[in-house]
């Protein structure tokens, strides 16, 4: 029989930093308070940790000095860092170790503070050397393609902005397809006390908004905050002992996507091509079933490659589809990040993986703001991409069913 | 050229990172000319040069001297910060695409398809130049 994680584990915890701006704690404090909230919403306690996972925001080497800050005591570790992605990543990595009987409750933590890092520290702020191994000897040096692609400054908007060039060039696809996208997750945002942006914003507000790189502007970017997120992925036999609605994983997939070679470069694609088809053929539904879609949204481009290579729609017609308002709750065929997503809410750390499994989970349990609860969402994604999506990234796919 | 003061020239680009892998390719740039790399075994031409070919695994690869002509893949102008500047993919004629920034070239004139050519930009003292490619 094939090995599968379809059934063998339960999102039993969540719990999102309600901060945006957080220049009072320190980093490990912050990944500590996400773990306690998250297994606080479960109903368990670190005690009965026996995994956990983290990607490079943690700090410290890989997952050693937060375990240890947080006291715990594992059977079961992995710092598998894949961008923005991780969590996702983690949470089907998880239910892998939990389907080969490795582990029974993993906590899985992001926090980060881009803008409050340095706050309150005075003349402490001044950074030193690192003391902490990073990386192999030789650095930068050593990475393969660096003297060959690091030179040109590339960031993730101009790099996310040629994917956008090339399927406009390709398919016709327009900055109003793509500005409907951040209006969707605006009209979401706006009932989420948390979000970093509330407003609700029209198509023409997009395009009016500054040009940051070709041909995405200010408002087809994500926003920049502090915070986190955890989570507490589960075997059936804890699930089913807690008191939470009980939230399975059904299917996950990973992959990566890089110029390969410099022969079939395509940036009208993602990996999700790969990671989808993984979960979607181990969940055994399709992409009509679903009935919520967290999809990671660092960019508009980014959610309407993924949606396309999900299957939502077919490569091309992305688009069309965002269009007039079909990703909003309520209002169009997929309600997609119902919290207002990387673009209004949160993309704490520079990364929007966990918060896209909980809000796929909120929606699951039934526990999103009534504004935007989608009715009987038994079927919910939640997947991401993580990296530069015109050079190199990797993606993650988890899809979970309610019982 | 009708915006020379947002002339993207202003970024200055870093010396490129090199490994022993890698040198063979400076230590010819220096010389002013651009190699790719090609697979003996399986004849596919591939970038970022590597000894070992990733279409065929074979480590029986060869440097091959590029005209360094081509169309422009995809591109896009950075507008934030001090100094525009245009990064992108040009596929050479030989069949791969790679990173550059593009030179001497309207910043809001270049497209898709269209055909520049490698012009060395250099990054100073004896450092060597790297791949920059203007239009045709
Ligand atoms: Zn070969």
């Amino acid at each position: 029989m094939k090995m599968s994680v379809k059934g063998k584990a339960y999102v039993a915890g969540i719990w999102e930093h309600p901060l945006r701006y957080i220049p009072h704690r320190s980093t490990a404090q912050v990944h500590a308070q996400c773990a306690k909230g998250a297994l606080e919403d479960a109903g368990l306690s670190f005690s009965d940790v026996d995994a956990y996972f983290c990607a490079d925001d943690a700090p410290g080497y890989g997952a050693w000095s937060l375990a240890d800050y947080m006291g715990l005591k594992l059977k079961h570790a992995d710092s598998t860092r894949d961008g923005g992605s991780s969590y996702i990543v983690h949470a089907g990595h998880a239910a892998e170790a939990i389907a080969a009987g490795k582990c029974k409750v993993a906590l899985i933590t992001l926090a980060g503070r881009p803008l409050g890092s340095r706050a309150g520290l005075g003349e402490a702020a001044i950074r030193t050397e690192s003391v902490v191994p990073q990386g192999s000897h030789g650095g930068v040096d050593e990475v393969p393609e660096a003297g060959f692609e690091g030179i040109w400054g590339y960031t993730t908007h101009n790099t996310y902005a040629m994917c956008a060039m090339r399927h406009m060039y390709e398919y016709g696809t327009t900055s109003e397809q793509l500005a409907w996208i951040k209006v969707a997750a605006s009209h979401h945002a706006q009932w989420n006390e948390h979000a970093r942006l509330r407003n609700v914003v029209s198509v023409e507000d997009v395009l009016e908004s500054p040009m940051i790189a070709d041909p995405l502007h200010r408002m087809d970017c994500c926003v920049t905050t502090d915070g986190g997120g955890a989570l507490v992925v589960v075997a059936p036999e804890i699930a089913k002992s807690l008191k939470r609605p009980l939230v399975k994983v059904i299917g996950h997939g990973e992959a990566l996507k890089g110029p390969r070679g410099g022969l079939d470069l395509d940036l009208t694609a993602s990996a999700g091509v790969w990671s989808g088809q993984q979960a979607f053929t181990e969940a055994g539904i399709t992409p009509t079933d679903i009935k919520y879609a967290s999809i990671y949204d660092s960019f508009t481009i980014t959610v309407l490659m993924e949606l396309e290579d999900l299957g939502f729609c077919r490569k091309g017609e992305g688009g069309k589809f965002v269009a007039d308002g079909n990703l909003i709750s309520g209002v169009g065929k997929l309600p997609f990040n119902t919290d207002g997503g990387g673009l209004c809410n949160n993309h704490p750390d520079s990364r929007g993986g966990i918060t896209k499994v909980i809000e796929a989970v909120r929606q699951a349990r039934g526990e999103a703001h009534s504004k935007v609860q989608v009715p009987n969402c038994d079927l919910v994604i939640a997947h991401g991409t993580g990296g530069w999506l015109g050079t190199r990234h990797g993606a993650g796919t988890l899809i979970m069913e309610r019982e | 050229m009708t915006d020379l003061e947002s002339r993207p020239t202003k970024r200055s680009i870093p010396v490129p990172n090199q490994n022993l892998e890698s040198k063979p390719f400076w230590d010819a740039a220096k010389d002013g000319r651009f190699l790719i790399k090609r697979c003996s075994a399986c004849d596919k031409p591939h970038w970022y040069p590597r000894t070992m070919c990733p279409f065929c695994a074979s480590t029986d690869t060869e440097w091959v001297e590029s005209k360094g002509e081509g169309v422009i893949y995809a591109f896009s102008v950075m507008r934030r910060g001090t100094a525009p500047y245009a990064i992108g993919y040009v596929t050479l004629d030989e069949g791969v695409s790679l990173l550059t920034n593009f030179i001497d070239y309207d910043l809001d004139a270049l497209e898709i398809g269209q055909r520049v050519r490698l012009k060395w930009s250099p990054t100073g003292q004896s450092n060597p130049p790297v791949f920059t490619f203007a239009p045709v």
